[in-house]
């Protein structure tokens, strides 16, 4: 199955062992997109690596920036203030529908169900306008930056994720109509691509396909970061193992997304966007053309990059697709001597193989479709 | 006076090229080649907001013999640059090809070991649309100056290629 | 956290007191820079230790330090789901020399030491397939060493077909 084909949602190569039409080995053939992103941010600042983030996990670029600049302010000692960390939140979330109607669409696209691809986008679009409206970039926003955000958010946020907030719902109860007791959905999900608990533990999966497996871990409940503790929502989980059980665990967590949004929008605080942190963190514009201090910082962070202490820290987020996580290594330079990104593609990639034996070629289709892959990450 | 008026109604007149070309721009067969990034936007573009079928281009060909339009959207790597070499051998001519987003047309954010510097150096590209990734709407505006361009062909030209 | 982590430091440096060269705590994170041979007795002793349960193995990569003799370091990332905590095992290896695999231990190793092997050189001994995954067939040379160019090509504001944009290496 070469790297060109509608169903392998990208670049993926693999190659298969048949026998007649059952699969005995389903081989990954990996590395038609890898762009050296990590050789690349070792020659750039701090902060002009975060672009760079944004385009792995092309699906949700926030997470991605979200992780990377939590790894940076891990590695600094900074302290984010209250209203970015819940600003944080609410575009995390809203990342998070965004991720998942794009793989409720292509994984219904792939298995037959061709409209359901057309009613995901049109719901994308209205998340992508709140992109727009905060940053002006449809999809790669790079809105969070080392210290906060990038700008303040705009007046009419609220007005417009509550329209989002209002219309979801009943949109995802009419996919949930469509799919959940379909016959041919059932038939052609339920008991495909069955991985143990056990065998999900080994291979490394984390994010909804171990949750599918009746293994409850979140890290947004265990290991909270930007103030996910203050936030109430529950965590679904489904013991299925199969196709059927991610579907049914996806969808969950598209409603308790909702949920959380909700929560941000309500007890929204107010105060500043941007951390207090002088040379490491930008002065806000007003501060700068108006005192000598704040330029000198803002021209010196511009122009010679930040130094960080000496070390290391990984700092791993709760993305749609799993465990993101960034291993930085500073020596002190302004420049990171090692970003690594722990990409949970990958992995779910790596475990392909063990899914897929034993079953029929349309079964690896529907697996494919099922561990939510993004080729960017997987080859980076 | 004049032709028109000898001849009976429901008769036009005009050049074999213009027909020809009217036909081939109406009713262009895109390849689903999504890369990267870009071709996240591409098939948004296909979705109901920003729709292409009224350009005419209402199903993706994923066999390259069928299709005749390449859009090249997304970071082309060293490794894949062969098989779109490959890809785009197999495809019929008359064919074109637009170089979607930034990394499509000259690498992008990206100038480093493992991304080729734009499709142009393995491609004939016909329409550059720049972005990160390129709005639909600058698609579309691509696509319509492809078929501006597809308008001017003559039948002699388009054979040759 | 911290109180976690000072039970895995007290019983690791209990168990391996020779093998450990280094513990560092940074930003509330335990590192434990042990000895190349003792890699896979630490990581199985954190894994199957009923207290710590460190089962998972989040990353395994590794970084290139040149000016050093032991340039190449591979680092091994462990989470425990009943703690909630991490770990970080490092080990440095000279070039040329093989480190012991992990596939034994955990399957995810598979994948991760075929890329540290593509993208730095190190060899993994025990490994069932050691081949490049990430570069074209062919490539050579490994590039996330720091002695390995980023290859930065010029752009050309001008078209010209006989005049090729030069590559700064």
């Amino acid at each position: 199955m070469g790297p060109q084909h509608p169903a392998t949602h990208g670049v993926l190569r693999l190659q298969l062992d048949l026998d007649g039409e059952t699969v005995i080995k389903a081989q990954p053939i990996i590395g038609y997109l890898h762009t050296g992103i990590e050789k690349t941010a070792e020659s750039k600042h701090y902060s002009k690596a975060i672009p760079l983030t944004d385009r792995m996990d092309y699906l949700s670029p926030m997470s991605n920036n979200l992780g990377y600049c939590l790894a940076v302010e891990k590695l600094l000692g900074i302290e984010i203030p209250e209203k970015a960390q819940w600003a944080r939140v609410c575009l995390a979330e809203l990342t998070r529908l965004n991720s998942h109607l794009v793989w409720v669409g292509t994984h219904a696209l792939d298995i037959g169900a061709m409209s359901m691809m057309l009613y995901a986008f049109r719901e994308r679009e209205k998340i992508l306008g709140i992109y727009e409206l905060v940053s002006g970039q449809r999809m790669m926003s790079t809105y969070f930056r080392i210290g906060g955000l990038a700008l303040d958010l705009p007046p009419n946020f609220d007005e417009r994720v509550r329209e989002i907030l209002d219309l979801l719902p009943s949109r995802i109860s009419e996919y949930e109509d469509l799919l959940t007791e379909n016959p041919i959905w059932r038939n052609r999900t339920i008991g495909v691509a069955k991985i143990s608990p056990e065998e999900a533990l080994s291979c490394g999966l984390t994010g909804p396909l171990l949750r599918s497996c009746g293994i409850k871990h979140d890290l947004r409940k265990t290991n909270p970061y930007s103030s996910y503790e203050k936030f109430d929502f529950d965590i679904p989980t489904n013991d299925g193992c199969d196709v059927f059980a991610r579907y049914v665990v996806k969808m969950e967590e598209m409603r308790q997304s909702l949920r959380i949004i909700r929560q941000a929008l309500d007890g929204m605080p107010s105060g500043d966007y941007r951390a207090h942190a002088p040379g490491v963190v930008l002065p806000p514009k007003e501060k700068v053309l108006s005192e000598m201090e704040s330029l000198i910082f803002h021209f010196k962070i511009i122009t010679e990059g930040i130094h960080p202490p000496v070390g290391e820290v990984y700092q791993g987020i709760e993305s749609p697709k799993g465990e993101i996580g960034f291993y930085i290594v500073s020596d002190g330079s302004p420049y990171p001597y090692r970003m690594r990104v722990r990409p949970p593609s990958f992995v779910h990639v790596g475990a392909l193989d063990k899914m897929c034996q034993g079953g029929l070629v349309a079964d690896v289709i529907a697996a494919i479709g099922s561990i939510d892959i993004i080729l960017g990450e997987v080859d980076r | 006076m004049g032709l028109e008026e000898k001849i009976p109604d429901g008769i036009l007149l005009t050049t074999v090229d213009k027909m020809v070309n009217w036909a081939r721009k109406s009713s262009l067969w895109p390849l689903g080649f999504g890369l990267a990034c870009c071709a996240i936007e591409m098939m948004s573009t296909f979705a109901p907001r920003f729709d292409l079928s009224r350009f005419g281009m209402e199903v993706m060909r994923s066999s390259p013999r069928q299709s005749d339009l390449v859009i090249v959207s997304g970071r082309v790597s060293n490794k894949m640059a062969p098989i779109i070499v490959r890809l785009y051998e197999q495809m019929p001519s008359p064919k074109w090809v637009i170089a979607m987003g930034a990394c499509a047309s000259c690498g992008g954010v990206f100038n480093n070991y493992a991304i080729l510097q734009g499709v142009d150096k393995i491609l004939p590209v016909d329409v550059y649309v720049p972005g990160c990734p390129p709005r639909p709407e600058q698609l579309i505006d691509g696509i319509v100056k492809l078929q501006e361009k597809i308008e001017k062909e003559s039948i002699k030209s388009a054979v040759k290629k | 956290m911290t109180e976690i982590h000072e039970k895995v430091e007290k019983k690791l440096r209990d168990s391996f007191s020779s093998s450990i060269r280094e513990v560092s705590h940074f930003r509330d994170e335990l590192t434990f820079l042990i000895e190349k041979d003792a890699l896979l007795d630490v990581l199985r002793f954190l894994k199957d230790d009923p207290e710590f349960t460190y089962v998972f193995l989040t990353d395994l990569t590794a970084t290139d330090w040149p000016d050093r003799e032991e340039r190449h370091e591979v680092v091994y990332q462990l989470y425990s789901f009943d703690s909630h905590t991490y770990v970080r095992i490092k080990v440095r290896a000279k070039q040329g020399e093989k480190v012991a695999s992990a596939t034994a231990i955990w399957d995810v190793a598979n994948p991760f030491e075929r890329e540290v092997y593509d993208l730095f050189g190190v060899e993994f001994e025990g490994h069932p397939n050691l081949t490049r995954i990430l570069t074209p067939e062919g490539f050579e040379g490994f590039p996330l060493r720091k002695d390995y160019p980023l290859t930065y090509e010029v752009p050309q504001f001008t078209h010209s077909v006989d005049d090729p944009p030069e590559v700064i290496k």
